[in-house]
């Protein structure tokens, strides 16, 4: 679906001739939306077709003695075995940890689950609800007298793909150093949780507030907890802001923004870690005015010149839209003989000495099955 | 939870030196990833301009204004967590002696990290142009917000700025029918995190390539740009359907139900996710064996399928509620994940510190600080069967491994170093 998907991908992006294996039905992605026209169809999965850029496909059938045979055939000549199977099959397509390191010394597997192949949750059922659930992302983010709110359209699989391109390239170069040692024989078994990235390169953060100060966390709407005013989200006239400038030179050209409003004279609108932490409403509803006489492009250009770290919340079409990364010629323009042409995300970094570069779309269910399998 | 500090036999990055020149937060976790994995990362620091991470409310008493203004540099305990396993040079970069001793520095190193806003490397003759000709092959790794070019090249940003830019902040909050303003904020670092991996990711790229071609590179880590690399999905749903995404609140077409739902006690929360008719007879089945006064979820049409579900989503959100009020929600999730169902508690930093599954798997370890003491900081989040990452020493003290950089690494003698201190070089 997604994180090892995304991670293979973030791999391509870098050179790597990445081979999508799906089952004959096809990635349960395809089956995902969004398609055009609201329209479900197995080869315009937007989420297939983003997740799978640049790749190639083969279908193999993983019940079937032949199909797994096909898939070891597969991995005997690979670098880096991506995979993020349900738990129960692991062991029936001979892709545990035991397994693998047995069948094939030298291959680099990156494992990618939702609480991880140990522990005792190895073997829950999961989705990135309870990834961000166990992750302590949902329990701080939503409105304080409302239900907690799992990050939008599976963010930490993505993440967690990300990292997982990370420690793939690692374990390359430990292969390539020539290190052995042990039953370390260059190939290893790369264990991720989607939710061990999440705790620690994310959350992990809470951890001394909560043992220094017994702060266990809370949901603070629109505003950042633990922090310096102004920090939150607010309404401006055609849609929202998000204003973050702690450091006190930032704050002032801020102020000076507004006209220098006779507010801050007072010694209560001074404070600015009370304002932040003991009655932020009242201090939001100081600098709200303001936004709501003006809309995100005046913000966004006021802002820019003054150098104030504030910027309009934009929606997904204008994101597409914005000419810095147009003009840094970011996006990829990519056409699937059968979805059409659309505008994708860029790589996440760029070397700019070996750019990567998107060769093909998403490969069609089982296009490349002569091409690798020979069939 | 474990010790850290046990052997790491074959740390994979044992061979790379990096010039970490980061502060505030993408920039040291950048550095801190590389140094799990084992390359020698050397913090470059000073009096003169401390990483704010340094500063702020000390780990004991109360002394906020104190720690403002730097007199708890080692008693900063995020600042642990982001710079363990590396070490600490003071160098004056306000001086012309400490940016060539700098420049030396990154001539004996394989990488040079930064987090500076676009132009900052150049004025300190640590841009990839300049470097490359005290060091052929140097890769120089860099976080701008924005990037280097572009009309927002010198915008002013923090995580939240950059997540309101890619569009993400537009998806965080309840469905717009619910009359709630937008959420927006999350309580973490999200694009500072995104910016940390796609660097370290960048290099260790950029390394692999060295190490084939003897060929170093400039990498550039965009906050933007990594954030919204993870973004394709609405960027394409607004492609193919003509319709702005707008918050989801906890729905996922994919799903139903699928929310965060309140348990038995003062807000306890427990994440239900049904994706299959398999799924979704074993969670009514679960709930039908508690109240067998009412009629049957299990054969209820309003359910039937996924699209019912979808359709009546708000209704079953009523449904399950009425039951889970009841429960704790580790009851709720063991009964639910016995029937094979996706159920978790959403746990805040407390529950998460107690819970059995995320010690085991050592997602938070203790280690020695000479001035703090036994101390957690978060662990490493891969684990590598054969060349394991680790944390294996606390974040270094200000200038801790002045003698090692400059006296084993650039050759320079006691006495010089003794000058450099006076002048405030090393300082």
């Amino acid at each position: 679906m997604v994180s090892a998907p995304f991670c293979a991908k973030v791999l391509g992006e870098f050179g790597a001739d990445v081979i999508k294996v799906e089952p004959p039905e096809g990635d349960a992605a395809r089956r995902a939306g969004p398609f055009p026209g609201a329209q479900p169809h197995v080869e315009r999965s937007g989420l297939f077709l983003f997740a799978n850029l640049g790749k190639r496909g083969v279908t193999l059938n993983a019940n079937e003695p032949a199909g797994i045979d096909g898939l070891h055939r597969l991995l005997a000549d690979t670098d880096i075995f991506v995979e993020n199977q349900a738990y129960p099959t692991l062991a029936g397509a001979g892709i545990t940890a035991e397994e693998l390191r047995v069948r094939h010394p030298h291959l680099i597997t990156v494992s990618l689950s939702p609480y991880g192949r140990t522990g005792d949750y190895r073997e829950y059922a999961g989705y990135d609800l309870q990834v961000n659930a166990l992750s302590g992302m949902s329990f701080g983010t939503g409105h304080p007298h409302r239900e907690p709110l799992t990050t939008p359209v599976r963010q930490a699989g993505y993440l967690a793909g990300l990292g997982g391109a990370y420690a793939a390239i690692v374990a390359l170069l430990a292969r390539e150093s020539g290190l052995t040692g042990g039953e370390y024989e260059g190939g290893q078994y790369i264990d991720i949780a989607d939710s061990g990235v999440i705790s620690t390169l994310l959350t992990g953060y809470h951890l001394p507030t909560f043992i220094y100060r017994g702060i266990a966390g809370s949901r603070s709407g629109n505003r950042m907890r633990l922090g310096l005013f102004p920090n939150c989200v607010l309404p401006c006239r055609d849609g929202y802001v998000c204003i973050d400038a702690p450091q006190m030179e930032q704050y002032q050209r801020f102020l000076h923004l507004l006209g220098d409003p006779d507010w801050t004279d007072n010694p209560r609108y001074r404070d600015r870690r009370a304002m932040s932490d003991q009655y932020p409403q009242e201090a939001e509803n100081l600098i709200a005015p303001w936004f709501m006489e003006h809309d995100k492009a005046e913000i966004l250009q006021l802002c820019l010149e003054n150098r104030i770290p504030c910027a309009p919340v934009l929606t997904m079409d204008e994101a597409l839209e914005l000419s810095h990364l147009h003009q840094r010629d970011w996006f990829v323009e990519s056409e699937h003989p059968d979805a059409g042409a659309y505008r994708f995300p860029g790589a996440p970094v760029r070397l700019h000495g070996s750019p990567g570069r998107i060769v093909r779309p998403a490969p069609l269910l089982g296009q490349h099955n002569a091409d690798v399998l020979g069939r | 939870m474990t010790v850290a500090g046990s052997p790491m036999p074959l740390p994979p990055l044992r061979n790379v030196r990096v010039v970490d020149l980061g502060s505030a937060w993408a920039g040291p976790m950048a550095g801190h990833l590389l140094a799990d994995m084992g390359a020698e990362v050397i913090k470059v620091e000073s009096r003169a301009r401390m990483d704010g991470m340094r500063l702020g409310r000390p780990m004991v008493g109360e002394d906020l204004a104190g720690g403002d203004r730097g007199l708890w540099p080692e008693l900063q305990p995020v600042f642990h967590g982001l710079n363990r396993n590396k070490l600490s040079v003071t160098l004056n970069l306000r001086t012309e002696a400490g940016r060539g001793l700098l420049q030396q520095l990154a001539s004996v190193s394989d990488v040079v990290l930064a987090n500076f806003s676009p132009g900052v490397l150049e004025r300190l003759g640590m841009d990839y142009a300049s470097l490359r000709v005290v060091k052929r092959d140097i890769i120089v790794a860099s976080m701008p917000a924005f990037g280097d070019s572009g009309p927002l090249r010198d915008m002013v940003a923090y995580a939240p700025i950059i997540q309101a830019m890619s569009g993400m902040m537009s998806l965080v909050g309840y469905a717009p029918d619910e009359g709630e303003p937008l959420v927006g904020e999350l309580q973490a670092a999200w694009s500072d995190t995104v910016a940390a991996l796609c660097a370290a990711l960048g290099v260790v790229a950029a390394l692999r390539r060295r190490n084939r071609t003897g060929q170093g590179q400039y990498v550039e880590a965009a906050h933007l740009e990594g954030t919204a690399a993870l973004l394709g999905v609405p960027m394409l749903d607004y492609q193919m359907t003509g319709t702005i995404p707008v918050p989801p609140g906890n729905d996922d077409p994919d799903f139903a139900p699928h929310n965060n739902y309140p348990c038995a006690g003062d807000d306890t929360w427990i994440a239900i996710g049904v994706s299959t008719d398999q799924e979704w007879q074993a969670l009514a089945g679960t709930i039908d064996s508690d109240r067998t006064d009412r009629v049957r979820l299990a054969t209820d049409a309003r359910f039937a399928d996924q699209s019912s579900r979808w359709a009546n989503r708000r209704a079953l959100d009523e449904v399950i509620a009425e039951w889970t009020i009841e429960l704790s929600p580790q009851q709720v999730t063991e009964r639910l994940q016995a029937a094979g169902v996706a159920a978790m508690p959403v746990m805040n930093i407390a529950d998460q510190f107690a819970d059995p599954h995320l010690n085991a798997r050592e997602t938070y370890v203790e280690i020695d600080h000479p001035h703090a003491g036994a101390e957690m900081v978060y662990g490493v989040p891969w684990r590598f069967s054969g060349t394991p990452g680790a944390v294996r020493t606390p974040a270094p003290l200000l200038g801790q491994h002045n003698e090692y950089v400059l006296r084993q690494l650039l050759g320079i003698d006691g006495s010089r170093i003794d000058d450099l201190i006076a002048q405030q070089v090393v300082y």
